[in-house]
Protein backbone atom coordinates (compact mmCIF):
# COMPACT_ATOMS: atom_id res chain seq x y z
CA UNK A 1 0.00 0.00 0.00
CA UNK A 2 1.27 3.49 -0.91
CA UNK A 3 2.54 5.72 1.85
CA UNK A 4 0.40 8.75 2.53
CA UNK A 5 1.89 12.25 2.54
CA UNK A 6 -0.14 15.33 3.47
CA UNK A 7 1.12 18.59 1.99
CA UNK A 8 0.00 21.72 3.88
CA UNK A 9 1.03 24.62 1.65
CA UNK A 10 -0.72 27.71 0.29
CA UNK A 11 1.07 28.21 -3.05
CA UNK A 12 -1.17 26.48 -5.61
CA UNK A 13 1.58 25.93 -8.17
CA UNK A 14 3.91 24.43 -5.58
CA UNK A 15 1.07 22.17 -4.49
CA UNK A 16 0.49 21.07 -8.08
CA UNK A 17 4.17 20.46 -8.87
CA UNK A 18 5.00 18.64 -5.62
CA UNK A 19 1.78 16.60 -5.74
CA UNK A 20 2.56 15.49 -9.29
CA UNK A 21 6.12 14.68 -8.34
CA UNK A 22 5.22 12.63 -5.27
CA UNK A 23 2.36 10.83 -7.02
CA UNK A 24 4.77 9.72 -9.76
CA UNK A 25 7.12 8.57 -7.03
CA UNK A 26 4.44 6.28 -5.65
CA UNK A 27 3.01 8.33 -2.81
CA UNK A 28 -0.62 8.80 -1.99
CA UNK A 29 -0.85 12.59 -1.80
CA UNK A 30 -3.43 14.80 -0.14
CA UNK A 31 -3.20 18.54 0.21
CA UNK A 32 -4.50 21.37 2.34
CA UNK A 33 -3.86 25.08 1.93
CA UNK A 34 -5.34 26.83 4.97
CA UNK A 35 -3.73 27.35 8.35
CA UNK A 36 -6.99 27.84 10.29
CA UNK A 37 -8.15 24.24 10.37
CA UNK A 38 -4.91 22.53 9.31
CA UNK A 39 -4.39 20.79 12.70
CA UNK A 40 -7.87 19.20 12.53
CA UNK A 41 -7.28 18.09 8.94
CA UNK A 42 -3.91 16.57 9.87
CA UNK A 43 -5.44 14.63 12.76
CA UNK A 44 -8.30 13.45 10.58
CA UNK A 45 -6.12 12.29 7.70
CA UNK A 46 -3.33 10.81 9.83
CA UNK A 47 -0.65 10.87 7.13
CA UNK A 48 2.54 8.79 7.24
CA UNK A 49 4.53 12.00 6.65
CA UNK A 50 3.49 15.62 6.94
CA UNK A 51 4.97 18.42 4.81
CA UNK A 52 4.16 21.71 6.55
CA UNK A 53 4.82 25.21 5.28
CA UNK A 54 5.71 27.82 7.92
CA UNK A 55 3.85 30.80 6.47
CA UNK A 56 0.21 29.87 5.94
CA UNK A 57 -2.89 32.02 5.82
CA UNK A 58 -4.74 32.04 9.13
CA UNK A 59 -2.22 30.25 11.33
CA UNK A 60 1.52 29.74 11.16
CA UNK A 61 3.12 26.36 10.58
CA UNK A 62 4.89 26.71 13.94
CA UNK A 63 1.57 27.01 15.79
CA UNK A 64 0.13 24.06 13.88
CA UNK A 65 3.19 21.94 14.67
CA UNK A 66 2.98 22.82 18.36
CA UNK A 67 -0.72 21.92 18.32
CA UNK A 68 -0.37 18.50 16.73
CA UNK A 69 2.65 17.59 18.85
CA UNK A 70 0.73 18.38 22.04
CA UNK A 71 -1.97 15.73 21.72
CA UNK A 72 -3.93 13.48 19.43
CA UNK A 73 -3.31 10.97 16.75
CA UNK A 74 -0.40 12.73 15.06
CA UNK A 75 1.85 13.40 18.03
CA UNK A 76 4.65 11.38 16.48
CA UNK A 77 4.13 11.86 12.74
CA UNK A 78 7.37 12.79 10.92
CA UNK A 79 7.16 16.45 9.90
CA UNK A 80 9.13 18.21 7.17
CA UNK A 81 8.88 21.98 7.66
CA UNK A 82 9.18 24.22 4.61
CA UNK A 83 10.10 27.86 4.84
CA UNK A 84 11.16 30.71 2.62
CA UNK A 85 13.26 32.06 5.47
CA UNK A 86 16.44 30.14 6.13
CA UNK A 87 17.21 31.94 9.35
CA UNK A 88 18.87 30.00 12.11
CA UNK A 89 16.27 31.05 14.65
CA UNK A 90 13.46 29.68 12.46
CA UNK A 91 15.31 26.38 12.17
CA UNK A 92 15.90 26.28 15.91
CA UNK A 93 12.26 27.08 16.62
CA UNK A 94 11.12 24.32 14.29
CA UNK A 95 13.43 21.82 16.00
CA UNK A 96 12.29 22.94 19.43
CA UNK A 97 8.66 22.45 18.50
CA UNK A 98 9.33 18.96 17.21
CA UNK A 99 9.93 19.23 13.46
CA UNK A 100 11.76 16.17 12.14
CA UNK A 101 13.41 17.99 9.25
CA UNK A 102 13.59 21.56 7.98
CA UNK A 103 13.94 22.62 4.34
CA UNK A 104 14.43 26.08 2.87
CA UNK A 105 12.71 27.19 -0.34
CA UNK A 106 13.59 26.91 -3.14
CA UNK A 107 14.34 23.19 -2.87
CA UNK A 108 15.04 20.70 -5.62
CA UNK A 109 12.66 17.89 -6.53
CA UNK A 110 15.29 15.26 -5.75
CA UNK A 111 15.89 16.83 -2.34
CA UNK A 112 12.26 16.68 -1.23
CA UNK A 113 11.74 13.13 -2.52
CA UNK A 114 14.87 11.87 -0.83
CA UNK A 115 13.95 13.57 2.45
CA UNK A 116 10.44 12.13 2.45
CA UNK A 117 11.82 8.64 1.87
CA UNK A 118 14.13 9.09 4.81
CA UNK A 119 11.28 10.31 7.02
CA UNK A 120 8.79 7.57 6.06
CA UNK A 121 11.23 4.77 6.85
CA UNK A 122 11.42 1.42 5.11
CA UNK B 1 41.11 76.54 24.75
CA UNK B 2 38.13 76.51 27.05
CA UNK B 3 39.27 73.37 28.82
CA UNK B 4 42.62 74.88 29.81
CA UNK B 5 40.89 78.08 30.89
CA UNK B 6 38.73 76.15 33.26
CA UNK B 7 41.65 74.20 34.71
CA UNK B 8 43.90 77.23 35.34
CA UNK B 9 41.11 79.16 37.01
CA UNK B 10 40.20 76.20 39.18
CA UNK B 11 43.79 75.85 40.39
CA UNK B 12 43.86 79.52 41.37
CA UNK B 13 40.47 79.29 43.02
CA UNK B 14 41.44 76.22 45.03
CA UNK B 15 44.81 77.76 46.09
CA UNK B 16 43.09 80.90 47.36
CA UNK B 17 40.56 78.81 49.29
CA UNK B 18 43.47 76.92 50.88
CA UNK B 19 45.20 80.22 51.71
CA UNK B 20 48.36 79.07 49.95
CA UNK B 21 50.81 81.46 48.43
CA UNK B 22 51.58 81.05 44.76
CA UNK B 23 55.30 80.57 45.51
CA UNK B 24 54.56 77.81 48.05
CA UNK B 25 52.35 75.87 45.70
CA UNK B 26 54.85 76.28 42.88
CA UNK B 27 57.67 74.93 45.03
CA UNK B 28 55.63 71.91 46.09
CA UNK B 29 54.75 71.21 42.47
CA UNK B 30 58.34 71.62 41.38
CA UNK B 31 57.83 74.61 39.09
CA UNK B 32 58.63 78.28 39.27
CA UNK B 33 56.11 80.75 40.67
CA UNK B 34 56.09 82.65 37.40
CA UNK B 35 55.18 79.47 35.47
CA UNK B 36 52.37 78.71 37.93
CA UNK B 37 51.19 82.27 37.44
CA UNK B 38 50.96 81.68 33.71
CA UNK B 39 49.02 78.44 34.32
CA UNK B 40 46.61 80.09 36.74
CA UNK B 41 45.93 82.80 34.23
CA UNK B 42 45.30 80.19 31.61
CA UNK B 43 48.26 81.18 29.49
CA UNK B 44 49.92 77.77 29.63
CA UNK B 45 48.38 74.39 29.05
CA UNK B 46 48.40 71.95 31.90
CA UNK B 47 47.92 68.22 32.06
CA UNK B 48 49.58 64.97 32.88
CA UNK B 49 52.09 64.72 35.70
CA UNK B 50 52.12 68.42 36.46
CA UNK B 51 48.35 68.45 36.94
CA UNK B 52 48.69 65.47 39.26
CA UNK B 53 51.47 67.20 41.23
CA UNK B 54 49.53 70.44 41.61
CA UNK B 55 46.40 68.53 42.61
CA UNK B 56 48.45 66.66 45.20
CA UNK B 57 49.94 69.92 46.51
CA UNK B 58 46.43 71.39 46.72
CA UNK B 59 45.11 68.25 48.40
CA UNK B 60 42.37 67.65 45.80
CA UNK B 61 41.57 65.01 43.19
CA UNK B 62 43.01 65.84 39.76
CA UNK B 63 39.50 65.41 38.29
CA UNK B 64 38.18 68.26 40.44
CA UNK B 65 40.55 70.58 38.62
CA UNK B 66 39.58 69.30 35.22
CA UNK B 67 35.81 69.00 35.45
CA UNK B 68 33.44 70.07 32.73
CA UNK B 69 34.50 69.62 29.15
CA UNK B 70 37.91 68.22 30.14
CA UNK B 71 36.35 65.65 32.43
CA UNK B 72 33.91 64.73 29.68
CA UNK B 73 36.81 64.24 27.30
CA UNK B 74 38.69 62.09 29.78
CA UNK B 75 35.54 60.07 30.41
CA UNK B 76 35.07 59.57 26.69
CA UNK B 77 38.69 58.46 26.26
CA UNK B 78 38.31 55.97 29.08
CA UNK B 79 35.15 54.62 27.42
CA UNK B 80 37.01 54.19 24.16
CA UNK B 81 39.81 52.43 26.04
CA UNK B 82 37.26 50.12 27.64
CA UNK B 83 35.90 49.13 24.20
CA UNK B 84 39.34 48.71 22.66
CA UNK B 85 41.67 47.44 25.38
CA UNK B 86 44.90 49.40 25.76
CA UNK B 87 47.89 48.85 28.01
CA UNK B 88 47.03 49.60 31.64
CA UNK B 89 50.16 51.71 31.95
CA UNK B 90 48.97 53.87 29.06
CA UNK B 91 45.44 54.07 30.38
CA UNK B 92 46.77 55.54 33.63
CA UNK B 93 48.33 58.34 31.59
CA UNK B 94 45.08 59.33 29.88
CA UNK B 95 45.06 62.73 31.61
CA UNK B 96 48.60 63.39 30.54
CA UNK B 97 47.69 62.39 26.98
CA UNK B 98 44.61 64.64 26.91
CA UNK B 99 46.58 67.47 28.41
CA UNK B 100 49.52 67.25 26.03
CA UNK B 101 47.54 66.45 22.89
CA UNK B 102 44.04 67.89 23.36
CA UNK B 103 43.44 67.98 19.60
CA UNK B 104 44.31 64.31 19.09
CA UNK B 105 42.30 63.37 22.16
CA UNK B 106 39.25 65.20 20.82
CA UNK B 107 39.74 63.50 17.47
CA UNK B 108 39.69 60.08 19.15
CA UNK B 109 36.51 61.05 20.97
CA UNK B 110 34.91 62.26 17.71
CA UNK B 111 35.90 59.10 15.84
CA UNK B 112 34.54 56.94 18.64
CA UNK B 113 31.22 58.81 18.50
CA UNK B 114 31.15 58.40 14.72
CA UNK B 115 31.84 54.68 15.04
CA UNK B 116 29.08 54.31 17.58
CA UNK B 117 26.65 56.18 15.34
CA UNK B 118 27.54 54.03 12.33
CA UNK B 119 27.17 50.85 14.37
CA UNK B 120 23.69 51.97 15.36
CA UNK B 121 22.87 52.59 11.73
CA UNK B 122 24.05 49.11 10.78
CA UNK B 123 21.95 47.62 13.56
CA UNK B 124 18.86 49.54 12.47
CA UNK B 125 19.35 48.57 8.83
CA UNK B 126 19.88 44.94 9.77
CA UNK B 127 16.78 45.16 11.90
CA UNK B 128 14.88 46.55 8.96
CA UNK B 129 16.02 43.72 6.68
CA UNK B 130 14.98 41.18 9.29
CA UNK B 131 11.75 42.61 10.59
CA UNK B 132 10.33 44.90 7.92
CA UNK B 133 6.99 43.18 7.22
CA UNK B 134 6.77 44.50 3.67
CA UNK B 135 10.24 43.22 2.80
CA UNK B 136 9.56 39.88 4.46
CA UNK B 137 6.28 39.45 2.60
CA UNK B 138 7.78 40.47 -0.73
CA UNK B 139 10.69 38.06 -0.33
CA UNK B 140 8.36 35.28 0.79
CA UNK B 141 6.20 35.75 -2.30
CA UNK B 142 9.20 35.82 -4.59
CA UNK B 143 10.75 32.71 -3.05
CA UNK B 144 7.38 30.97 -3.35
CA UNK B 145 7.33 31.76 -7.06
CA UNK B 146 10.95 30.65 -7.47
CA UNK B 147 10.21 27.37 -5.70
CA UNK B 148 7.23 26.67 -7.94
CA UNK B 149 9.26 27.52 -11.05
CA UNK B 150 12.14 25.31 -9.98
CA UNK B 151 9.92 22.31 -9.23
CA UNK B 152 7.78 22.75 -12.33
CA UNK B 153 10.66 23.27 -14.74
CA UNK B 154 12.46 20.23 -13.34
CA UNK B 155 9.37 18.12 -13.91
CA UNK B 156 9.11 19.36 -17.51
CA UNK B 157 12.77 18.63 -18.21
CA UNK B 158 13.20 15.38 -16.30
CA UNK B 159 9.89 13.53 -16.80
CA UNK B 160 9.84 11.14 -19.74
CA UNK B 161 6.70 11.07 -21.85
CA UNK B 162 4.81 13.72 -19.90
CA UNK B 163 1.17 13.74 -20.94
CA UNK B 164 0.19 16.76 -23.09
CA UNK B 165 -2.43 17.96 -20.61
CA UNK B 166 0.16 17.99 -17.81
CA UNK B 167 2.62 19.75 -20.09
CA UNK B 168 0.00 22.43 -20.80
CA UNK B 169 -0.77 22.89 -17.12
CA UNK B 170 2.86 23.17 -16.14
CA UNK B 171 3.62 25.58 -18.96
CA UNK B 172 0.73 27.75 -17.82
CA UNK B 173 1.95 27.57 -14.21
CA UNK B 174 5.45 28.55 -15.28
CA UNK B 175 4.09 31.57 -17.10
CA UNK B 176 2.01 32.59 -14.07
CA UNK B 177 4.92 32.23 -11.68
CA UNK B 178 7.35 34.05 -13.96
CA UNK B 179 4.90 36.96 -14.18
CA UNK B 180 4.45 36.92 -10.42
CA UNK B 181 8.20 36.85 -9.89
CA UNK B 182 8.72 39.76 -12.27
CA UNK B 183 6.05 41.86 -10.60
CA UNK B 184 7.31 40.95 -7.14
CA UNK B 185 10.91 41.81 -7.93
CA UNK B 186 9.94 45.10 -9.57
CA UNK B 187 7.77 46.02 -6.59
CA UNK B 188 10.65 45.17 -4.29
CA UNK B 189 13.08 47.30 -6.26
CA UNK B 190 10.58 50.17 -6.28
CA UNK B 191 10.19 49.82 -2.52
CA UNK B 192 13.93 49.82 -1.91
CA UNK B 193 14.36 52.81 -4.21
CA UNK B 194 11.42 54.73 -2.81
CA UNK B 195 12.95 58.07 -1.99
CA UNK B 196 10.02 59.20 0.09
CA UNK B 197 9.87 55.99 2.08
CA UNK B 198 9.20 56.59 5.72
CA UNK B 199 11.58 53.74 6.41
CA UNK B 200 14.43 55.80 5.10
CA UNK B 201 17.05 55.69 7.85
CA UNK B 202 20.25 56.83 6.23
CA UNK B 203 20.36 60.16 4.51
CA UNK B 204 23.07 61.77 2.46
CA UNK B 205 23.37 65.51 1.85
CA UNK B 206 21.91 64.83 -1.61
CA UNK B 207 18.86 63.19 0.00
CA UNK B 208 18.41 66.19 2.27
CA UNK B 209 18.62 68.58 -0.66
CA UNK B 210 16.06 66.61 -2.62
CA UNK B 211 13.71 66.37 0.33
CA UNK B 212 13.94 70.15 0.70
CA UNK B 213 13.22 70.76 -2.99
CA UNK B 214 10.36 68.26 -2.93
CA UNK B 215 8.78 69.98 0.05
CA UNK B 216 8.76 73.21 -1.94
CA UNK B 217 7.67 71.55 -5.17
CA UNK B 218 10.91 72.78 -6.80
CA UNK B 219 9.34 76.26 -6.90
CA UNK B 220 10.32 79.11 -4.55
CA UNK B 221 7.87 81.99 -4.75
CA UNK B 222 9.98 83.96 -2.24
CA UNK B 223 12.85 84.03 -4.74
CA UNK B 224 10.67 84.98 -7.70
CA UNK B 225 9.78 88.46 -6.47
CA UNK B 226 12.69 90.35 -7.93
CA UNK B 227 14.14 91.34 -4.56
CA UNK B 228 17.76 92.28 -3.94
CA UNK B 229 20.48 89.70 -3.30
CA UNK B 230 20.43 90.61 0.39
CA UNK B 231 16.70 89.99 0.51
CA UNK B 232 17.26 86.71 -1.31
CA UNK B 233 19.88 85.67 1.25
CA UNK B 234 17.47 86.52 4.08
CA UNK B 235 14.68 84.56 2.42
CA UNK B 236 17.02 81.58 1.92
CA UNK B 237 18.19 81.66 5.55
CA UNK B 238 14.59 81.76 6.66
CA UNK B 239 13.66 78.79 4.47
CA UNK B 240 16.64 76.78 5.67
CA UNK B 241 15.87 77.56 9.30
CA UNK B 242 12.33 76.29 8.93
CA UNK B 243 13.65 73.04 7.45
CA UNK B 244 15.61 71.87 10.47
CA UNK B 245 13.69 68.61 10.41
CA UNK B 246 15.06 67.83 6.93
CA UNK B 247 18.53 69.30 6.97
CA UNK B 248 20.97 67.62 9.31
CA UNK B 249 24.28 68.13 7.52
CA UNK B 250 26.25 71.31 7.04
CA UNK B 251 27.11 70.08 3.55
CA UNK B 252 23.44 69.97 2.51
CA UNK B 253 22.87 73.50 3.82
CA UNK B 254 25.92 74.84 2.01
CA UNK B 255 24.92 73.19 -1.26
CA UNK B 256 21.34 74.39 -0.89
CA UNK B 257 22.45 77.97 -0.37
CA UNK B 258 24.43 77.78 -3.60
CA UNK B 259 21.52 76.20 -5.50
CA UNK B 260 18.97 78.68 -4.14
CA UNK B 261 21.13 81.68 -4.96
CA UNK B 262 21.38 80.33 -8.48
CA UNK B 263 17.60 79.97 -8.49
CA UNK B 264 17.22 83.61 -7.45
CA UNK B 265 19.77 84.68 -10.05
CA UNK B 266 17.93 82.68 -12.75
CA UNK B 267 14.65 84.29 -11.74
CA UNK B 268 16.23 87.75 -11.93
CA UNK B 269 17.45 87.05 -15.46
CA UNK B 270 14.26 85.43 -16.71
CA UNK B 271 11.14 86.40 -14.79
CA UNK B 272 8.29 83.99 -14.14
CA UNK B 273 5.58 85.86 -16.07
CA UNK B 274 7.83 86.47 -19.08
CA UNK B 275 8.69 82.77 -19.10
CA UNK B 276 5.02 81.74 -19.04
CA UNK B 277 4.27 84.12 -21.92
CA UNK B 278 7.07 82.64 -23.98
CA UNK B 279 6.04 79.05 -23.25
CA UNK B 280 2.50 79.97 -24.21
CA UNK B 281 3.73 81.53 -27.48
CA UNK B 282 6.47 79.19 -28.67
CA UNK B 283 6.18 76.12 -26.40
CA UNK B 284 9.00 74.34 -24.60
CA UNK B 285 11.78 75.73 -26.79
CA UNK B 286 14.66 76.71 -24.50
CA UNK B 287 17.07 77.36 -27.40
CA UNK B 288 14.71 79.80 -29.15
CA UNK B 289 13.85 81.61 -25.95
CA UNK B 290 17.48 81.76 -24.78
CA UNK B 291 18.50 83.31 -28.10
CA UNK B 292 15.70 85.88 -27.93
CA UNK B 293 16.69 87.07 -24.45
CA UNK B 294 20.43 86.42 -24.81
CA UNK B 295 20.40 83.87 -22.02
CA UNK B 296 22.23 80.61 -21.37
CA UNK B 297 20.05 77.72 -22.58
CA UNK B 298 20.71 75.91 -19.30
CA UNK B 299 19.25 78.82 -17.34
CA UNK B 300 16.04 78.61 -19.38
CA UNK B 301 15.95 74.84 -18.82
CA UNK B 302 16.26 75.31 -15.05
CA UNK B 303 13.48 77.88 -15.17
CA UNK B 304 11.20 75.45 -17.06
CA UNK B 305 11.80 72.84 -14.35
CA UNK B 306 10.75 75.31 -11.66
CA UNK B 307 7.23 75.79 -13.02
CA UNK B 308 4.53 73.86 -11.13
CA UNK B 309 2.69 71.35 -13.34
CA UNK B 310 -0.73 72.93 -12.83
CA UNK B 311 0.63 76.27 -14.09
CA UNK B 312 2.37 74.71 -17.08
CA UNK B 313 -0.39 72.33 -18.18
CA UNK B 314 -2.90 74.93 -19.48
CA UNK B 315 -0.15 76.54 -21.57
CA UNK B 316 0.62 73.28 -23.37
CA UNK B 317 -2.86 71.99 -24.13
CA UNK B 318 -2.32 71.37 -27.82
CA UNK B 319 1.13 69.90 -27.39
CA UNK B 320 2.32 66.28 -27.46
CA UNK B 321 3.09 66.56 -23.75
CA UNK B 322 1.28 65.11 -20.77
CA UNK B 323 2.29 67.42 -17.94
CA UNK B 324 1.33 66.14 -14.49
CA UNK B 325 1.45 67.86 -11.12
CA UNK B 326 5.23 67.50 -10.83
CA UNK B 327 5.81 69.42 -14.07
CA UNK B 328 9.04 68.84 -15.97
CA UNK B 329 11.95 66.76 -14.66
CA UNK B 330 15.54 67.98 -14.57
CA UNK B 331 18.92 66.26 -14.26
CA UNK B 332 22.17 68.20 -14.10
CA UNK B 333 25.58 66.56 -14.18
CA UNK B 334 29.18 67.70 -14.07
CA UNK B 335 31.98 66.59 -16.37
CA UNK B 336 32.41 63.33 -14.46
CA UNK B 337 28.76 62.44 -15.14
CA UNK B 338 27.84 62.80 -11.46
CA UNK B 339 24.31 64.09 -10.98
CA UNK B 340 24.57 67.38 -9.13
CA UNK B 341 20.93 68.46 -9.29
CA UNK B 342 17.99 66.12 -9.59
CA UNK B 343 14.31 66.72 -10.05
CA UNK B 344 12.85 63.25 -10.60
CA UNK B 345 9.33 62.66 -11.86
CA UNK B 346 6.97 59.95 -10.64
CA UNK B 347 7.58 57.95 -13.84
CA UNK B 348 11.19 59.03 -14.41
CA UNK B 349 13.12 58.19 -11.26
CA UNK B 350 16.72 59.29 -10.91
CA UNK B 351 19.15 56.86 -9.25
CA UNK B 352 20.04 57.65 -5.65
CA UNK B 353 23.27 55.72 -5.67
CA UNK B 354 25.61 54.85 -8.49
CA UNK B 355 25.57 56.03 -12.04
CA UNK B 356 22.53 56.53 -14.26
CA UNK B 357 21.77 55.02 -17.68
CA UNK B 358 24.60 55.92 -20.09
CA UNK B 359 22.06 56.17 -22.92
CA UNK B 360 20.57 59.39 -21.58
CA UNK B 361 20.96 62.37 -23.88
CA UNK B 362 22.41 64.13 -20.81
CA UNK B 363 25.62 62.17 -21.35
CA UNK B 364 25.54 62.57 -25.13
CA UNK B 365 25.43 66.31 -24.52
CA UNK B 366 28.68 66.06 -22.53
CA UNK B 367 30.42 64.68 -25.60
CA UNK B 368 28.79 67.26 -27.87
CA UNK B 369 29.03 70.53 -25.96
CA UNK B 370 27.01 73.52 -27.17
CA UNK B 371 24.77 71.27 -29.29
CA UNK B 372 21.10 71.33 -28.24
CA UNK B 373 19.82 67.74 -28.28
CA UNK B 374 16.15 66.84 -28.54
CA UNK B 375 15.22 63.20 -28.30
CA UNK B 376 12.13 61.06 -27.86
CA UNK B 377 12.76 58.18 -25.49
CA UNK B 378 10.98 55.34 -23.78
CA UNK B 379 11.93 54.09 -20.36
CA UNK B 380 12.45 50.37 -19.85
CA UNK B 381 10.10 48.41 -17.63
CA UNK B 382 6.44 47.60 -17.63
CA UNK B 383 5.34 51.22 -17.67
CA UNK B 384 7.57 52.10 -20.59
CA UNK B 385 6.71 55.76 -20.13
CA UNK B 386 7.49 57.93 -23.18
CA UNK B 387 9.45 61.15 -22.68
CA UNK B 388 10.94 63.93 -24.72
CA UNK B 389 14.36 64.88 -23.42
CA UNK B 390 16.13 68.15 -24.12
CA UNK B 391 19.83 68.19 -23.29
CA UNK B 392 22.56 70.78 -23.50
CA UNK B 393 26.10 71.01 -22.15
CA UNK B 394 28.36 74.04 -21.91
CA UNK B 395 31.57 75.01 -20.09
CA UNK B 396 31.16 76.18 -16.52
CA UNK B 397 33.75 78.92 -16.87
CA UNK B 398 35.16 81.23 -19.52
CA UNK B 399 37.67 79.63 -21.91
CA UNK B 400 41.36 79.96 -21.16
CA UNK B 401 44.28 79.12 -23.42
CA UNK B 402 45.82 75.81 -22.47
CA UNK B 403 42.99 74.80 -20.14
CA UNK B 404 40.46 72.08 -20.95
CA UNK B 405 37.03 73.46 -20.05
CA UNK B 406 34.92 71.69 -17.45
CA UNK B 407 31.40 71.09 -18.66
CA UNK B 408 28.00 71.01 -17.03
CA UNK B 409 25.11 69.29 -18.77
CA UNK B 410 21.38 69.77 -18.22
CA UNK B 411 18.58 67.48 -19.32
CA UNK B 412 14.86 68.19 -19.15
CA UNK B 413 12.50 65.22 -19.02
CA UNK B 414 9.08 66.10 -20.46
CA UNK B 415 6.38 63.40 -20.26
CA UNK B 416 4.74 62.62 -23.62
CA UNK B 417 1.07 61.73 -23.95
CA UNK B 418 0.21 58.46 -25.72
CA UNK B 419 -0.90 60.36 -28.80
CA UNK B 420 2.16 62.59 -28.56
CA UNK B 421 4.42 59.53 -28.49
CA UNK B 422 2.66 58.13 -31.55
CA UNK B 423 2.86 61.37 -33.58
CA UNK B 424 6.29 60.70 -34.96
CA UNK B 425 6.82 57.57 -37.02
CA UNK B 426 10.33 57.11 -35.70
CA UNK B 427 10.54 54.61 -32.86
CA UNK B 428 11.25 55.96 -29.38
CA UNK B 429 14.82 55.45 -28.26
CA UNK B 430 14.98 52.94 -25.40
CA UNK B 431 16.62 54.19 -22.22
CA UNK B 432 16.63 53.12 -18.58
CA UNK B 433 17.20 54.52 -15.12
CA UNK B 434 20.29 52.58 -14.09
CA UNK B 435 21.64 49.17 -15.03
CA UNK B 436 20.78 47.53 -11.72
CA UNK B 437 17.06 48.06 -12.09
CA UNK B 438 16.80 47.90 -15.89
CA UNK B 439 15.24 44.70 -17.23
CA UNK B 440 16.42 45.27 -20.82
CA UNK B 441 18.55 42.23 -21.71
CA UNK B 442 20.61 43.26 -24.71
CA UNK B 443 22.07 46.70 -24.16
CA UNK B 444 25.35 48.06 -25.40
CA UNK B 445 25.50 50.41 -22.42
CA UNK B 446 25.14 47.76 -19.73
CA UNK B 447 27.78 48.06 -16.99
CA UNK B 448 26.51 45.47 -14.55
CA UNK B 449 23.87 42.74 -14.42
CA UNK B 450 20.34 43.76 -13.54
CA UNK B 451 18.78 42.41 -10.41
CA UNK B 452 15.64 42.10 -12.52
CA UNK B 453 16.98 40.48 -15.71
CA UNK B 454 19.69 38.49 -13.97
CA UNK B 455 17.34 36.71 -11.59
CA UNK B 456 17.01 37.08 -7.89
Amino acid sequence: MNKHVLLVEDEPNIIEAVSFLLSRDGWSVSTHSNGHDAADVIRAKQPDVLVLDVMLPGRSGFDILEDIRSEGACKDVPVLMLTARGQTKDRERAERLGATRFMTKPFSNAEIIETLHELSGP
Amino acid sequence: MRRETLTGSRIRERRLINGQKQADLARKAGISASYLNLIEHNRRRIGGKLLLDIASALGVEPMSLSEGAEAALLGALREVAAMHPVEQSELERVEEFAGRFPGWASLIETLAQRQSSLEQTVVSLTDRMTHDPQLAEALHDMLGAVTAIRSTSSILVETDKLEPEWQDRFHRNLNEDATRLTEGSQALVAYLNDETSEHQQVTTPQDEIEAFFQRHGYHFALLENGGSETQAHDAIESMLESADDLLVSASARAQLKRLLIRYWSDAQAFGFDVMLDEVSNVGLEPALIAAKYNLDIRLVMRRFASVPGDVLRPLLQNSPYDIAEAGIGLAVCDSSGTLTMRKPLPRFALPRFGAACPLWSLYQALSRPLVALRERSQLSGRDGAPFETLAFAAPVSAPQFGAVPLLEAHMLMIPLSASGAAQNMEPLRPIGISCRICPRGECIGRREPSILAGGV
